[in-house]
């Protein structure tokens, strides 16, 4: 099964796909800011700050996720000797760390006209804020780190130290008392949160799933290049 | 109608503040990413134009060169 992991058949697929994914992103994301900016109703109490909902609440969901995805690409990497898996989880990191960074300053810009404050060392937050400080890690330790074997077990710790931060990030807000709300949206059982938002909500998470696998694709391509490039010196 | 939609009761300067840092964030990310993938690109053409005949032939036996090579500029 994992023959179908190797580089040259993943290539001729992830080097047509981006700009179909730009297309389709482009197409959703002008639907999501309609919903979202004019057609979705205030709220009762945040009025139209509630809007920040749209951009906050994916970008976290996203950052979390690809974190997840990267912890689990380096685990069975690193159990499978399938280095194809490290290179993957390393073209998700960027559009993550971003997501991540996202989630911080348009949450820090909700708080202000919510709670009245920029900033609270609220549990939520503050743990958002450790995971940005795992992705930074982790980016920083591809870049410096020369040696191929040393890399692969760095960056294999600092996920699975970041994912310990994962469920704490998620579950914050039921075992302290912190400033953010309950999760207004919950799989298993009913949802608080209105389907006039909830529809937005996930346009705009497709959206942002789009964007991110759209710079997935084209940070992927950019390393197997690299890797030719590097091949091409040894001819 | 547009009034409302720009100062949306005074929520106006935080709501397009999230939206707009949001949007730069995403046209940042993409053209460093795009910028990124074309310079290895570059690179790589210019490396396999420096090939003698021989082993530019070894290396367009490899698929993935052809690929690349055929996926110039796709993005």
């Amino acid at each position: 099964m994992f023959k179908y992991f190797e580089p040259n058949k993943i290539f001729s697929i992830t080097s047509r796909a981006p700009k179909y994914v730009l297309f389709f992103f482009v197409v959703i994301v002008s639907i999501g800011l309609i919903e979202a900016l004019i057609l979705s109703p205030e709220d009762y109490k945040q009025g139209n700050s509630v809007r920040i909902m749209y951009v906050h609440v994916p970008a976290a969901w996203i950052s979390l996720g690809i974190f997840s995805m990267i912890t689990f690409l380096s685990i069975f990497g690193y159990v499978f000797k399938i280095k194809n898996f490290f290179l993957i989880a390393k073209s998700f990191a960027p559009s993550g760390f971003v997501f991540n960074i996202i989630a911080l300053v348009t949450g820090s810009i909700w708080g202000k006209p919510t709670w009245g404050t920029w900033w609270a060392w609220d549990a939520r937050i503050t743990s958002m804020l450790i995971l940005a400080l795992f992705y930074a890690m982790y980016l920083i330790a591809w870049r410096i780190c020369e040696k191929k074997d040393q890399i692969y077990k760095i960056t294999l710790l600092i996920t699975i130290i970041g994912f310990v931060n994962v469920p704490i990030t998620k579950y914050s807000v039921d075992w302290w008392n912190t400033l953010h709300q309950p999760a207004s949206i919950n799989l298993l059982t009913k949802s608080s949160i209105h389907t006039s938002m909830l529809f937005p909500l996930i346009i705009m998470t497709a959206a942002f799933a789009l964007f991110s696998l759209l710079i997935f694709l084209m940070k992927y391509n950019t390393e197997l290049i690299k890797i030719k490039n590097k091949g091409l010196d040894r001819i | 109608m547009i009034n409302n939609l720009i100062l949306m009761d005074g929520y106006g300067i935080y709501v397009w503040s999230a939206f707009v840092f949001t949007f730069f964030s995403f046209t940042s990310l993409y053209f460093i990413t795009k910028k990124q993938y074309l310079r290895e690109n570059k690179k790589f053409i210019a490396k396999f134009g420096n090939l003698n005949s021989e082993r530019a032939a070894i290396a367009k036996n490899q698929n993935i060169n052809k690929e690349i090579l055929s996926n110039i500029s796709n993005i």
